[in-house]
């Protein structure tokens, strides 16, 4: 006879038996069109280069990763550092992190202000915020296009307040990037940001104040410690999107100033260089984990703290 | 709740004397049953092999405070859980590893779990639409069970739009008309507020002697559990205590934790002296001797604890005569009872609850010395 | 500050005029844009008067149509696919104690989020452009899995937070009433999931819609879909019928961020 404890463990085996069957076919399609390509990908990044494109499929070679940094010459074999590379990872890198740091500056107050007005017109505050959030990227990028263009608004502005008598190229400059990128990724930093901040107990602001902070000690103090979650999910969330950017800097950096996305699309169009865009992609994504993995660090110890 | 001829009504009887074709069967009869939940270190046994058997047509109590198990033997009845050992028979067949939707027993939920995207009507008839009955007969037994709740007004309205109250009645009488053979209660009336919760009680009552059913109702109120129930079992940590009628769990409790769940209770170290059937008598470290119910178990000699409840105890002047003195610590006025909170000589706490009637004569103060003395039958010995 | 007033417990000197500047400059970019797909004019530069010639222009344009109609029906198979393998995975990974393989369904169904757009787009490239040779097959359905793909972890969010909402005692009751299994899921689990499931179907849909990256590097040739024509057009020198493309494309994606907003909020 079977036990009830078999009977149990069998259900048990059952359900999870059950659960796989369920989770099948997201889990499926994930694998076919994202996570499969990607070890695809790293594969490719170890093989030699096609003449036209593409790679010489199961020829092994380390060129694409030696190329990511490196560069020799064709004629005498000497070995240089991949300058037009190192410049476009560092351009990359400083414009995330300045990108992440202005839309703190601003999403940090905006989030705070929807945390703190009364619930019936909260939702409206978020509704606004949601707006920009859902609408097409290239949309927002073409409309930041008509502020920084030399006849838009900014210069408009600024030749009528006669700060300047010529308009200021800041299209196809990094600045006209970072105002797009700033722009953009607003959204990303207020949500999260506000997510915390709308769970913040004003009891312990109330404390703080009740223990003679000031305004700032208890922002510094209070405040900021608590929703620092928020903070930290926010700028992984501006940061990792930021790093991978394409549609921004094509539209309103130009030709020139590339980025990281645009460096990688160079290797699969005119570069004809698969494995270094491979290798590239994988560095990005390296990049990324890195900073995934400092966040979920920070997570947990957080956590940790207030649990 | 009354009027409807239900297939099963017949007239209440005293409980313990079973007069249908049934009788002498047990409806549930719950065998070593365990339940541990979680694996390794993790593990908690929520019930450590309880055997109980719930007769036919009685209302059945599980009392005890929340974590004491008695949701889960409901749940393992129920079917929303499995027991890692142990059998519960229904009319004497093994249900213990059937799916919730093969057993004849049916569930009012503590939270009601009234299904929010359906009518009052639709809710009541779910079940007898799930067993497949015709739609005729659906369609009588709903409006048999809407007026039984006397629900026919609000039949066609959301089970938002009711109140707890009826929700409650809505939540009943879903249970009720798929005409389980055992009906489980989940502290169902935790919800309500006071006075309505105390018409419930009697309604339920009214109803289980109505439709006959067996019911298996869960409470942490032992009030509610005196008021309504023909047998109680009394459960901590995963144990049974003791299971009798409310007369006997509050007059003999069987332990300690019987005797301070169910009331208020005093408690007295003592010392066998003799026994005899059913009593005994103890000696007092004051060396009075005085009799105590006796439960199995005891020789002469033995220390014992006894219970003593507060209103089995008379306060009075001190006198060498009183089984018990000491000095009136606190004294708390509650309109009908005045409490006298002693300590006794040898520094244990101890209360006598007295009665205000008009000649209760004697008036005491904080700090007087008094005597206390109990009835012959005031005393019950206790296990542990 | 005033004197007079009383002290805020919750302001925070200076917060309140950020926000408000943030909120003007988050809509001040698209009201230019919508300003000036109304220029009479044909450039951007010059502001030549009000006319709708540009919306006539971009409506009577058949590549903007052909464009339009493959984000259309890109965007609603790719949130079908992914809102009914998001709601199945979502019924597979809520309301159980951890088993072994739930983080890892975790982290597998939520990767599309976690890598930038841009290293999906060419993993894809080089996949799918291997497998356009060996197949011969060059049509949309590469696009419908890349999106499938990418929809998921936004079809999932909605469905498993109004899941994890949902009171298993109400799908114990039905049990308890009888229920089979999959009668409790058909009466109970997906009557009360159905708010869900549809807000994650028009998140899907939109991100769908939106997407560039992706997309520009998934397609095979003519298979434009409205974002990359619109990336294509900017590459030249721009009239405002682009404006007016992405006017229409605004207003459809607020629409469709409204009625989110309204069939969520109904529930909660």
């Amino acid at each position: 006879m079977t036990s009830a404890q078999d009977v149990a463990q069998q259900i048990e085996r059952r359900d999870i038996r059950n659960r796989w069957l369920l989770s099948a076919p997201a889990l499926v399609i994930i694998f076919l069109a994202a996570i499969g390509p990607l070890l695809v990908m790293v594969a490719y990044s170890f093989m030699v280069k096609g003449d036209y494109g593409d790679v010489r499929f199961g020829e092994f070679s380390l060129d694409g990763w030696f190329s990511v940094l490196f560069w020799r010459d064709i004629f005498d074999d000497t070995i240089g550092l991949a300058d037009a590379h190192l410049s476009i990872l560092w351009r990359s890198i400083r414009l995330s992190f300045i990108t992440t740091a202005l839309t703190l500056a601003f999403g940090f107050p905006t989030a705070y202000f929807i945390a703190t007005r009364p619930p019936s017109t909260r939702e409206v505050w978020v509704f606004l915020i949601t707006i920009p959030f859902w609408t097409n990227l290239l949309i927002r990028t073409f409309a930041m296009q008509e502020v920084v263009r030399n006849e838009g608004i900014l210069n408009s502005l600024m030749i009528w307040s006669g700060i300047v008598d010529q308009p200021v190229q800041i299209m196809y400059t990094d600045a006209a990037i970072l105002f797009g990128m700033v722009y953009v990724y607003l959204p990303l930093m207020v949500l999260p940001l506000y997510a915390s901040m709308e769970k913040l107990d004003f009891r312990l602001v109330e404390a703080g104040y009740d223990l003679y902070a000031t305004r700032a000690r208890v922002l510094w103090r209070i405040i900021i410690p608590l929703v620092r979650p928020g903070v930290i999910a926010g700028s992984i969330l501006v940061f990792i999107p930021s790093l991978g950017a394409y549609v921004i800097p094509r539209v309103l950096g130009g030709g020139k100033n590339m980025m990281l996305g645009n460096l990688i699309e160079l290797q699969f169009g005119a570069g004809r260089n698969w494995p270094l865009g491979a290798a590239m992609s994988i560095t990005v994504m390296l990049i990324v984990m890195l900073a995934l993995l400092v966040y979920v660090r920070n997570a947990t110890r957080s956590g940790v703290q207030h649990g | 709740m009354r009027g409807t001829a239900l297939p099963q009504a017949q007239p209440a009887e005293e409980w313990g004397v079973c007069v249908s074709e049934s009788a002498g069967r047990n409806a549930i009869d719950v065998r070593g049953v365990r339940k541990v939940f979680g694996s390794g270190d993790g593990q908690v046994t929520a019930l450590d092999t309880v055997s109980v058997s719930i007769r036919e047509n009685e209302f059945f109590t599980l009392l005890g405070p929340s974590g004491c198990g008695k949701t889960t033997l409901l749940r393992l009845i129920a079917g929303f859980e499995f027991p890692t050992d142990g059998q519960i028979m229904l009319h004497g067949e093994d249900i213990a590893l059937l799916p919730p939707f093969r057993r004849p027993v049916n569930t009012v939920f503590q939270s009601y779990a009234l299904f929010p995207h359906m009518t009052v009507a639709e809710n009541i008839a779910f079940g007898l639409e799930m067993l497949g009955k015709s739609r005729s007969e659906i369609d009588g037994r709903t409006a048999d069970m809407l007026k039984l709740v006397q629900m026919e007004e609000l039949a066609k309205r959301k089970t938002s739009e009711i109140s707890g109250g009826q929700q409650q009645r809505v939540a009943l009488a879903r249970a009720l008309a798929p005409q389980p053979k055992v009906l489980l209660l989940d502290e169902p009336l935790s919800a309500l507020d006071y006075k309505l919760r105390k018409e419930m009680q009697l309604e339920l009552k009214q109803l289980q002697h109505e439709t006959g059913i067996t019911f298996i109702f869960v409470t942490h109120d032992q009030e509610e559990a005196l008021t309504m129930s023909d047998r109680i079992a009394v459960m901590s940590t995963g144990k049974i205590l003791q299971v009798g009628s409310p007369h006997d769990i509050y007059e003999h409790p069987a332990e300690r934790f019987v005797a301070g769940f169910i009331g208020e209770t005093n408690f007295l170290d003592a010392e066998v002296v003799a026994t005899s059937a059913g009593s005994a008598t103890v000696k007092l470290p004051s060396g009075k001797q005085i009799p105590a119910g006796l439960p199995e178990g005891f020789q002469p000699g033995s220390r014992v604890s006894l219970a003593v409840r507060p209103e089995r105890a008379q306060i009075v002047a001190a006198d060498a005569d009183a089984t018990l003195a000491g000095v009136i610590d606190n004294l708390v006025y509650l309109g009908t009872d005045t409490h006298f909170h002693l300590r006794l000589d040898g520094g244990e706490a101890f209360i006598v609850r007295q009665q205000n009637s008009s000649g209760s004569g004697i008036n005491f103060a904080t700090g007087d010395r008094v005597g206390v003395i109990l009835g012959d039958d005031a005393a019950q010995i206790l296990k542990d | 500050m005033a004197r007079k007033r009383a002290f805020d417990l919750r302001n925070q000197t200076g917060f309140a005029t950020v926000a408000m500047f943030t909120f003007f400059m988050l809509y001040l970019p698209m009201a230019a844009l919508v300003v000036y797909a109304f220029n009479a004019g044909n450039s951007m530069a010059i502001w030549e008067g009000v006319s709708l010639r540009w919306f006539y222009s971009a409506a009577s344009n058949e590549r903007v149509q052909d464009a339009a109609l493959r984000s259309v029906i890109i965007a609603a198979c790719a949130a079908s696919v992914a809102s009914i393998a998001a709601t199945m995975a979502a019924i597979a990974t809520t309301r159980t104690k951890p088993y072994p393989g739930l983080t890892f369904k975790y982290a597998f169904i939520n990767q599309p989020l976690m890598v930038p757009e841009i290293v999906t787009a060419v993993a894809l490239l080089i996949v799918f452009s291997r497998i356009k040779v060996w197949t011969g097959y060059s049509g949309i359905g590469y696009l419908i899995a890349a999106h499938s793909a990418f929809c998921i972890p936004f079809a999932y969010l909605p469905i498993r937070a109004r899941l994890e909402n949902m009171n298993l005692t109400l799908e114990q009751a039905a049990a308890d009433l009888y229920a089979t299994p999959w009668l409790v899921f058909r009466r109970i689990t997906l009557p009360l999931l159905r708010p869900g499931i549809i807000a994650g179907f028009m998140l899907a849909f939109v991100i769908s819609l939106d997407d560039v990256v992706i997309t520009e590097f998934v397609k095979s040739g003519g298979q434009d879909t409205l974002p990359t024509y619109m990336l294509g057009q900017l590459r030249r020198a721009t009239t405002p019928e682009v404006n007016a493309i992405a006017t229409v494309f605004l207003l459809f994606s607020v629409l469709l961020v409204t009625a989110f907003f309204f069939i969520n909020r109904r529930k909660a």
